[in-house]
Parts: structure tokens; sequence; C-alpha cells
């Protein structure tokens, strides 16, 4: 219940956070939200000697309009991204996904930034982060860089950031007038994501002309059902087509298998919850 | 240690803490407000409920250097000159608690419910308290109990306006 | 809900919807846990647990954790062990045998993972629990005894004293007990199975393993500076306690002083004597200075008791026309690691009332109760009667599907009527009274059960991808833990009386000693409400006092639904007491004859006159003793122990409206219906919550909870996160009334209301996800019933050809 000690370091700049990682080395722990970390911690399940917290720098928080993109701070909380009217303008299937992050208390603390970096396969963010082509900027002792989010995510808990790499914005293309929705299904009401998936249909005269899906923790990374996108597109988006297309939602996966569900009902789930996000996502 | 300054209650506090001391402890053992309770580790249960400078947090979940600078109201600071909070009163009137140790964190997570959608329906009161965990009550009664303070509650008054410093130190 | 003003007559206290008195303290935070405690001097005590399940302890070495910052002492199993003698089981059920010694702390073998190895105390709870890292320890791992039928093996015998892992097989036969005449369960169902104007139906199926997970973690403290040795503890049985501790431990009751202040909850998770109650009292003595445990939830969930964990073989025979003729249990039980209070007792509970409503000519069950290397299992809210009432109420679907009937018709083909009580059940229970066709009745019609039959209907002639199922439990129970006499026959270690004392006080107050001890039960209200109607006197003037030995010195406790029935009566006997030596003092003062005095609202009047003085008057009266009566003691302060004849026996009929993703498996509960007959009823606001909550906790054993071990012995799911308790968003509102059959047993007319919600609830809600994909071919889905058993199930029953 109480986490082991540990050296506090509160930096109020992005030059500052970034010495401060570089000089704890491998043994520091970057503190968003905390809310993934600090069970972690509480459990001792990690016990770093330093944590570093990026609350006091005050850039990495909010969200603004950045010409064709919508930039949103990593330090930005969840309930914050819910009311934005950018996000609900022009990046619905995100709003969507962190509407069903945790709970209240959890989404007031709980940061988009902190949950990418944490890369749980089954977080609801990766896979709306992979379907709306987020790109995230990184600050690290090399300077700053962007990685598309498909290359972010390289495994189980794992990312492109390195040892003293802070992730700082995370900028999506604009989304706007796709239909979107995103079909979560767990145990509980509480409960982490058995499966998930995250779709975005761009639609013209009843015509699906593009189609984004992504599917979460269906492997160690946030996948793109890409071989379920290519059947919608040029179709039109009924009960059908969507029945047929969701049946490739398992290709190319390798989904968990572990105490809440077996791989194969896993990839059952994905296709049976491809096929009502699309319709859902279709209206 | 870090040195923090927390207004808790309405009441101003500058203490040195460790770094890994939680919120909650900070509360309890530093401030004696045993009114917050610790239910579980892995900020599932909702017990340690309190606001954070106007939003609900786990409190268990916030490390107590974190917040530093921040106001926080928790079950002890709600009640006003005497006057249970309408959240408190719904539920010793509808029975919505029975052993009690949910309560606190329960009637935070209510207030702050109500304070983002002062006329939910059942099914937005349900969703809006689903990280807090009470196993006495089977939820029947704290959902009718926020549903009669939501009425209680309308129109105008805000749901959680920063306590006043008269009543800090414990509800009446 | 709006108070509404005092009417001009006054009202009867009893079966008014009073709102709490207990709940001011709660919903201020103004509340007394035992974690709130501090004490000047007060040491942190943790403790250090064997991660192995079945081990032999090579090394323990505490020198690196005792340098640690903080660190007072740390004290491993060699180091008390002289002192920690065994924890008790008041309820071995096997005369035979001696039960394996329960040690507090492992010495040189551990037997669960979760076990404690090494006590550290430190001067806060962090170095306490740093230190506990520095504990280093070696376990030579030992083959862990895990399924319940690999242990009956006996391939790897974990308590090597007794040479097995099976404690005891015990029988309950109904011809041998003289429940029944006639032909024996076994002789009836061997004939039916050759008869073809009979049906023999059997099945096996689990009570997975459940935890408690009472909302307050436990915590101990103990404080040995006093003239007693004073013990806080988050406990449902502050007065068993106190006594266990003399027992156990050799110390002197009277120089103990046990506390249970307020207790976030127990579910019967609290009713034990637990490993940490008398760790925290030895190395408090050993130090002399108070000393603090709390529990972490991860610590709670391995180490604190389970519940339930059978593996059940059925057996149910019947005419063809749906007569009921004979019932088998056959269960096999898991008490885990060792012996709690009642661990073996649990189990065989279910005994008596597993025939529940039926009119069965013949009735066997066989309990067999196996040791292994899993936490110690212990009553769970229900104990033994969930189990028993999930076997009789699922098998009767199973019939029902078998003979093509309609599962509500063929229960009221077999219930007792209503003219038939009081009955005599196979298992040798009286039940005194009981409607359930009215219950029945009521049910149905708040249900609309032909409606949603035809929904039903309609969904499954449309292949809908939702079906919909009816859940149905008519249930009944016993509770009012219970006739002395009948727990001495059946080898209990203690009685089941409960008690209560009355004190007036000179202003007319009163206080009301009760040893029925509350956590969230709500005593202190309905005390009052009892009090208040007995002596006449204002529901405001009344204090409930209990939970400490100080201040309640005698009492048995709060569990198997006992508190109203038996711990009610003796409040009411109690101020029945206090009207009877108070009459002769209102005699005397009205210069009457005692037998012309009536009682009435707070009065005493001389028959016939308009003559009369106040119960508070006399109570004054009796505090100046200047004019009193002759040779009679001068207090009206009065005692009563009231030891129940018999249980009292709720009943009542639930009815569960279940949805079946047939595509994901999902099982959405829609609609639950329950009318309870609790007989009289002294606080339906109350009475009420308690329905509620039991009902949430019976759907999630159904739905949602299972404490999994994997082949190590290791528990998987051991915090919140995954061993997943429903939260408001998993569970619907309930739309609960009652009927009123009142008990005959008790002067309240009373039933005990705390565990009837739970133990109905269970195979209401598995019957109605098995009535709505049975037409796929689908017999059983193990609980719970999560979306991939039930979809798994379905898959099964497709494969194999769907529905004969």
């Amino acid at each position: 219940m109480i986490p082991a000690k540990f050296d506090y370091v509160k930096p109020a700049s992005l030059a500052d956070a970034v010495a401060a990682l570089q000089q704890a080395g491998d043994d520091a722990k970057i503190i968003a939200g905390g809310q993934s970390l600090l069970p972690v911690l509480r459990l001792r399940m990690a016990a770093p000697s330093v944590v570093v917290d990026l609350g006091g720098i005050a850039e990495l928080k909010g969200i603004r309009e950045d010409g064709d993109k919508v930039v949103i701070g990593a330090m930005t909380p969840y309930y914050d991204i819910l009311r934005d009217d950018l996000v609900k303008q022009h990046l619905t299937l995100l709003a969507q996904a962190v509407a069903t992050v945790a709970d209240n208390q959890v989404r007031h603390r709980g940061t988009l930034g902190g949950a990418l970096a944490h890369a749980d396969p089954a977080g609801d963010l990766g896979a709306p982060a992979l379907v709306l082509d987020a790109e995230m900027v990184i600050t690290g002792p090399g300077g700053t860089r962007t990685v598309a989010a498909a290359d972010f995510f390289q495994g189980l808990f794992s990312t492109a950031l390195g040892e003293a790499d802070i992730l700082t914005e995370i900028r999506f293309p604009k989304f706007t007038g796709w239909r979107t929705h995103y079909e979560k299904f767990n145990r509980t009401a509480q409960a982490w994501s058995m499966v998930a998936v995250g779709v975005a249909l761009k639609i013209d005269g009843g015509t699906i002309s593009e189609a984004r899906v992504g599917l979460t923790n269906m492997g160690d990374r946030p996948l793109r059902a890409t071989a379920v996108e290519q059947a919608l597109v040029g179709q039109q988006a009924t009960a059908d087509v969507a029945k047929a297309a969701a049946a490739h939602a398992a290709e190319g996966t390798a989904a968990p298998s572990d105490a809440d569900a077996a791989a194969d009902y896993r990839e059952h789930l994905a296709r049976v919850l491809t096929g009502r996000a699309v319709l859902a996502a279709a209206g | 240690m870090t040195q923090i300054r927390v207004t808790v209650d309405g009441v101003e506090y500058a203490d040195d803490v460790e770094p890994r001391m939680l919120l909650v402890y900070y509360l309890r053992e530093r401030l004696g407000k045993t009114g917050t309770v610790v239910g579980c580790d892995t900020s599932n249960c909702g017990a340690c409920t309190v606001h954070l400078n106007g939003q609900s947090v786990k409190s268990c979940s916030v490390l107590a250097v974190q917040a530093d600078g921040a106001e926080v109201t928790t079950i002890e600071g709600i009640a006003r000159d005497g006057q249970l909070h309408p959240v408190q009163q719904a539920f010793h009137d509808n029975h919505a608690l029975q052993c009690g140790y949910c309560t606190p964190g329960m009637i935070m997570q209510a207030i702050d419910l109500l304070g983002d959608n002062p006329d939910p329906d059942e099914q937005e009161i349900r969703e809006g308290l689903e990280g807090n965990l009470c196993r006495c009550t089977g939820y029947h009664n704290i959902v009718r109990a926020v549903q009669d303070a939501a009425r209680r509650m309308k129109p105008g008054a805000s749901a959680d306006t920063p306590a006043p410093a008269a009543v800090a130190g414990g509800g009446q | 809900m709006t108070t509404t003003a005092e009417p001009a007559t006054p009202v009867s206290e009893i079966g008014r919807a009073r709102t709490r008195k207990e709940d001011a303290r709660l919903i201020t935070g103004r509340t007394r846990w035992t974690d709130n405690i501090t004490l000047n001097g007060m040491l942190h005590a943790a403790m250090v647990r064997s991660p192995v399940a079945h081990g032999r302890i090579t090394s323990i070495d505490v020198s690196e954790a005792k340098k640690m910052p903080g660190v007072v002492a740390v004290f491993t199993g060699a180091d008390l062990d002289s002192e920690q003698s065994g924890l008790p089981c008041a309820w071995p059920i096997n005369a035979e045998a001696t039960p394996p010694r329960h040690v507090s702390i492992a010495v040189d073998k551990v037997n669960f993972a979760g076990e404690i190895i090494a006590v550290v105390v430190a001067r806060s709870a962090a170095e306490a629990r740093d230190a506990v890292d520095a504990v280093e320890f070696d376990i030579e791992p030992l083959e862990p005894v895990i399924d319940l039928n690999d242990a009956l093996t006996d391939r790897t015998v974990i308590h090597s004293e007794l040479g097995t892992n099976k404690w005891v097989t015990f029988p309950f036969d109904s011809v041998a007990a003289g429940a029944t005449s006639g032909p024996s369960a076994d002789e009836v169902i061997a004939a039916a199975e050759n008869d073809p104007d009979s049906v023999v139906v059997t099945r096996t199926w689990r009570q997975q393993r459940l935890i408690p997970a009472f909302m307050e973690p436990r915590s101990v403290v103990v404080d040995p500076t006093g003239e007693q040795l004073t013990v806080w503890s988050s406990t449902q049985i502050p007065h068993v306690l106190r006594t266990m501790l003399g027992v156990t431990l050799g110390l002197p009751e009277h120089k103990l002083r046990v506390i249970a202040p307020d207790v976030g909850g127990g579910f019967g998770g609290k009713l034990q004597v637990i490993p940490e109650e008398i760790l925290t009292i030895l190395v408090a003595n050993k130090l002399r200075r108070p000393v603090k445990w709390t529990e972490t939830r991860s610590e709670s969930l391995v180490s604190g008791h389970h519940g339930r964990d059978q593996i059940q073989t059925v057996t149910i025979a019947a005419k063809k026309d749906g007569t009921f003729t004979a019932l088998k249990f056959d269960f096999i039980a898991d008490m885990g690691a060792y012996f709690g209070l009642f661990t073996p007792a649990v189990p065989v509970f279910g005994a008596f009332i597993g025939p529940a409503v039926y009119k069965f000519p013949a009735y066997k069950a066989v309990f067999t109760d196996v040791f292994t290397n899993k936490t110690p299992t212990d009553a769970y809210r229900g104990a033994g009667r969930p189990e028993a009432t999930f076997a009789v109420e699922r098998i009767v679907d199973e019939l029902a599907a078998v003979l093509g009937r309609d599962p509500m018709d063929l229960r009221k083909q077999n219930w007792i009527k209503n003219t038939e009580f009081p009955y005599t059940n196979a298992g040798g229970l009286t039940y005194d009274s009981g409607n359930y066709e009215a219950a029945t009745e009521k049910a149905l019609e708040l249900f609309d059960y032909e409606g949603l039959r035809r929904e039903q209907e309609e969904r499954r002639r449309n292949n809908d991808p939702v079906q919909l199922g009816i859940g149905i439990s008519v249930f009944t129970e016993m509770c009012g833990l219970a006739p002395s006499r009948l727990l001495g026959a059946l080898g209990a270690g203690a009685g089941g009386w409960e008690h209560a004392a009355i004190r007036m006080l000179p202003t007319g107050k009163v206080e009301v000693v009760t040893g029925s001890s509350a956590h969230g039960q709500g005593h202190e209200t309905a005390w009052s409400q009892i009090v208040a109607d007995k002596l006449g006197v204002p529901f405001e003037d009344v204090e409930v006092l209990h939970g400490d030995t100080q201040v309640s010195p005698k009492g048995m406790d709060t569990y198997g639904s006992r508190s109203l029935p038996v711990g009610g009566t003796a409040v009411v006997k109690c101020a029945e007491k206090v009207i009877e030596k108070a009459k002769k003092v209102a005699a005397h003062l009205l210069e009457a004859d005692e037998s012309d005095i009536d009682f009435a609202a707070g009065r005493f009047s001389v028959r016939g006159t308009d003559k009369g003085i106040t119960i508070q008057e006399v109570v004054f009266a009796t505090f100046l003793s200047h004019n009193f009566p002759e040779g009679v003691e001068p207090s009206l302060d009065s005692e009563y122990t009231f030891d129940p004849e018999n249980f009292s026996f709720p009943h009542g009929t639930h009815l569960a409206a279940i949805e079946v993703d047939t595509e994901t498996g999902k099982v959405h509960l829609r609609k639950y219906v329950c009318v309870d007959d609790i007989g009289s009823v002294v606080n339906p606001l109350i009475a009420e919550g308690q329905i509620h909550g039991g009902l949430a906790q019976g759907i999630a054993q159904a739905l949602y909870e299972e404490a999994n071990y994997d082949e190590q012995g290791t528990l998987v799911n051991g915090t919140f996160v995954d061993y997943t308790l429903p939260s408001a968003a998993d569970l619907p509102s309930f739309i609960t009334d009652r009927t009123e059959t009142p008990a005959t047993t008790n002067p309240l007319g009373v039933k005990g209301v705390g565990e009837a919600g739970t133990i109905a609830s269970t195979p209401a809600i598995v019957n109605g996800v098995l009535d709505a994909i049975r037409h796929l071919g689908v017999e059983h889905v193990e609980m719970p019933c999560t979306a991939q058993r039930v979809w798994r199930a379905i898959q099964e029953a497709e494969q194999q050809g769907g529905a004969q």
C-alpha cells in the first residue's frame, strides 16, 4: 500500500525535466497523472529511485489548433479532452474512447500522454491514436523529434521513448465529419478492455470512401485491422457489409490468453465488436 | 522530505512530507482527517475520494507532493454552518449506507457527478459512480439518494463551491 | 423521502421506516474505524507472508530487516511458537480426529500462499512495510495440493499427522434422522432409474471460491499498557474473540477488553479469530507498547478467509407427473489449508435446508471436507445455505427441462402448502410458518411473468441474437442462529443465545446494551425502535451500546441473520422485565394493587380510574428511592439472555429476467423482482437495504466473482483490479416487495433478513442464463457466468448438434 522510498523532482521546464531524467538514469520514472504509476508503486511492482513529476511544466497541458492539426499536450487530463470543443469537432473517436477509460476520478487525473507512454495493450488510447494517425512529439537529450503512432508502439509496455525522453504532445490530423465509434468489451464497467475496437469511417453519399479500424488488446500493442478497412472501402455501410468485413478483424493479430479471456475468444470478440462498431459508426 | 502547502477543508497547512506519502495518508495521519479512508491498493474502490481543486480524485492515487498548492475538500468539509450537504442529507434519508465505509468516497463522487450533470438519469448516475465500490447496499439506495439530492439541489446552487474556513475540522 | 409530520396519536415505532441513528457520524466522516486509532508510543506491525503455497521453511534471515530505519523488532515463528497456541475451530464436525494445529505464524512449514512467516514491528507503517522486503527466507517447495479431486487421492498429504487430506465425510440421511419414513433416497433413486414412470436427473457443478471483500480492510490495535489488555479489532465477534483469546492464549479473560468500534462490513469475513489478532497481541505484550496492524487490500484478499468452493453432485428423482420422490447431495468442500472458527461446519449447514420449500419423501446429503493448499474457507454470507439452495433450485430447473414442464408449475406442484405449516422437512427442520403461494403470486405479478414468457418465445422464434431467460428461485433458509441445545447436539463449541440489558437513567433516558455487535446492520436504530415501543419512551431517548466488552460484557455477536430474531427478542424480553419491575413501583406510588395496574404507551394507570404515572416518573422515583415499596430492589435495570427454540425460516420468490447476447456471451440482468417473507418487520427501510445488498452479492457470485488459483497455488486475481466486484454500473435497480407471515417462535414475529437475498439470488440468475440459451442445447454454465463461459457453452452445444 505504501510505495518504496524515492526522490522526487518537479522540474518547471522541459529542459530541466530531460536533465533530471538524464541524471537519474534508468532508475527514474516519469509521473504524469499517476493513475497507472501509483498503483504499481503501491503494490511495489516497481521501485524507482527518482520520480520526475511533469506536473510543473505548464506547456505540456492544453489543447490547441495548429493549422490542420489538433495538438493535445501530453499532460492534458482525460476530463479536459472530453470537454474540449476541438476534440468534439475533429476527433470524436478519441473522445469516445476517452469516455470509456476507468472512472470519473481517474479521468480527472489521468493524461493522454501518460496513457500512451505507458503503452498498456489493454489501454484504450493506443488504438484511437493509431486510427487517427497521431504523431508523438518527443523531447529528449538529442532534441525534439516526431514519431508516427504506428512506429511509437513497440510492444508490451514498450514505446519509441528512450530513457530520458519525454512525450510532450500528440498531434492529430483533423477527422472532421468522419463517423466514428469506440466499442469496448469488458467484464465489469470499471475493468480494462478485454477487447475494444475503434472505427472511423468517411462516408460519401452512403458509400464508405475511407475506413480506419483499430484494435485494443489484440496483441502486445494496438493494431490496425487493415483487412477490415480494405473490405469496407467502396461499400455501403450495411449490416451485411459490416459483418463480411468484420470477419477479417482477427487477421494478423496476436491476441493474448489470460485469466480474462483466451485468445480464440478475443479473436471472436474482435470480429463481433468490429461489425457492431462499423454499424454504430455509420449510424 | 519535500515541503508542501495545501488547503484542506478551508484550512491552510504547510508540512514536510516524504515524496512517497500518498495524499490519503497525509490527510489521515498528518492532519487527522480520518473521515477519508483507504479501501484498496489499486485505485478501484474509490473509498478515498476527495476533491482536489474542485474535482473528484482518488486520494490514494495522488502523492501528497502532487497536491502542493492545491485545495482539497474532504467529507469533513462539506457541511456548512451545521447544515449537512444535500448529498449527505439524501444519503441519510434514503438509507444509502449500511456499514458506511464507502460512504465518504461515494458522497464526494456523487457531489462531483452532480456538479457535472445536475440532472442525471439513472444510468448516468450508475456510470458516474462506477469508480466507487460498495459491498453493503447493492447500490440501489445510493442511486435513489443521488436522484433525491439532484432534486434538492435544483435549481441553481453549484454542487461544489470551495468550503468556507468556518467548517474546517469536521462536519457538524 | 421526506419526513412526514408527526400524527397526533403515537404511532408504533416497530414497523416504521426510521432513518438511521448511525448515519450521523458515517456521512460526516466522524467515524471510529480501528485504523483511525492512534495511541501514545504506538508501533506498527507488518506481516511477511509466504509466496509459496506448500513448502518447508529452510531459512529465515531477519538480520537485515532489523537494521532498517525505524524497525523495533522482527519476530519469526521460532520466536513466537511457544506462545501462539493454535487458532480455534469451534465446530469440527468430526469427533474422531483432532484438527490440524492452525498456527498464526508458520514455524517450519507453510500450507498456503499468504501464510505469515514473520512479523515486523516498526515506528511507522511505512518503515514496517520497507522492512518486510528486507526479510530473507528460503522455502523449499513441496507439491501443492490445489484440485479437490486430486486432494482426495492423498498423493500429497498436507497435514501429515492426519495421514490424509480428507477431514470428514458427514452424511445426513432423512430416514436415519427420522425426518422421513419409507425407503431411503438411495433406494428411491435406484428404483426410479429402472422405473419407466420415473425420471432421475444428476448434475455436477461447482460452487466457485469467493472472497467476502468487506470494504473496510481488517485492522487490529492492541494496547498492553493499561490495567486490562485492550484489543480493538475490525471484527464481527468481539465477545467470541475475547473468550477465544482466553481459551487459546491462556490470557485471563477478566484482564481482556475487546472493542469492535465502527466495523466496515463483514459478511462472515470478520467472523473469525485471525492470526493477525494473535500476533499483534503477542508482539505488543513482548514490547510493552501499543501496536497496530492494518492490512492492505491485496493482503486481505489472499489471507482473509474465503467462502464457498465446492464440487456438487446433485440428484433428483421424480415421477413423470412431476412429483418429487428423492433428493441427494454429494458435496466435496474445500477447507483450504486450515480450519477457522467454523470452516468444517459451513458446508454441513446446508444439510438441513437442502429440501428447501419442497416435500421430498426421501433425502440424503453427504459432505466431504477436504484440505488443500489454499487460503482457508469459512463463513461467507449465507454459509452453507447458498450452496444447498443453489443445488436444489438448479436441479429443479433441470428436472423441469427434462420433463418439459414450466419450472414454476413444477415448483408449485411440490412445495409445502400454506395450510401444511408447521412442517417438518426431510432435513429434520420444522418450519413454523410460511406462505409460498402468496409471495410467488405477488412476485409473478410484479415481474409480468406471462408477458416475459411471450417475449421469450418471440425472441426464440425470431432467432434474436439477444435471447431472454427467466430465472426462478423459490427459496427458504434457516437463520437466527441458533437454539443452543441443537448446536450442542451437533458438536458446536458455543451456544446460540443472545444477551440484552436495559439501564433506566434517572432522567428517563434509556441505555440498551446488546451483545449483538453490528457492522452496518443498523442495530442502533432498530433496537431503539423496539425499546421505544416496549417502554413507551421517545425513540430519541434510547441509546444503544454495543461492541465493547467493557460496556456490553456478554454476547454471541452478529452473523447467521441472528441479530433481530435472537438479539432483538432478548431486548423485548428485557424490556418486559423492566416493566414488570416498574409496575410494582407504580402500584406503590399510585397506592393501588399491582394487579390493577395497566401499562400502555409509557404510562402506568390504575384500571378504571384516571390515575396514572409516566414511566419516567417511576424511573425518577426509583432513583430517589425515598418512597419505595418494601422488599423491592431499588432498580429497574434488567438483563435478559434469550435462547431461541428454533431457527427462523424466511422465504421468498425471486425472479430474474436475463438477456444473453448469444454473439458475445454477455449476460445482462434486465429485471430483478423479489418478494421476500421475512415475517414482521421492525424497520422496512433497513430490511429492504439488507435485501438489496444480499441480492448484489448473490448476483455477483452468479456473474462476476471468483477467486482463481494457478497450479502453483497462487491466487492470481488478488487485487480489486481482477477480483471483479460489481459497481453501480453493473447492477440494475431491484424491484422488492414483501409478504408478512409472522414467525411463531419469537415475540416479534420476525425472521432473519441478512442473508436471504444472497441465498436466493444466485440460482435465480444462473437459472435465467440457462433458460435463455437452453434451446440452443446448453445445460449448464459454471459460475461466474462470464461472457466467455456462456459463449463457449453455446459453441460447444452447437458443435454437439444443438438442442436434442
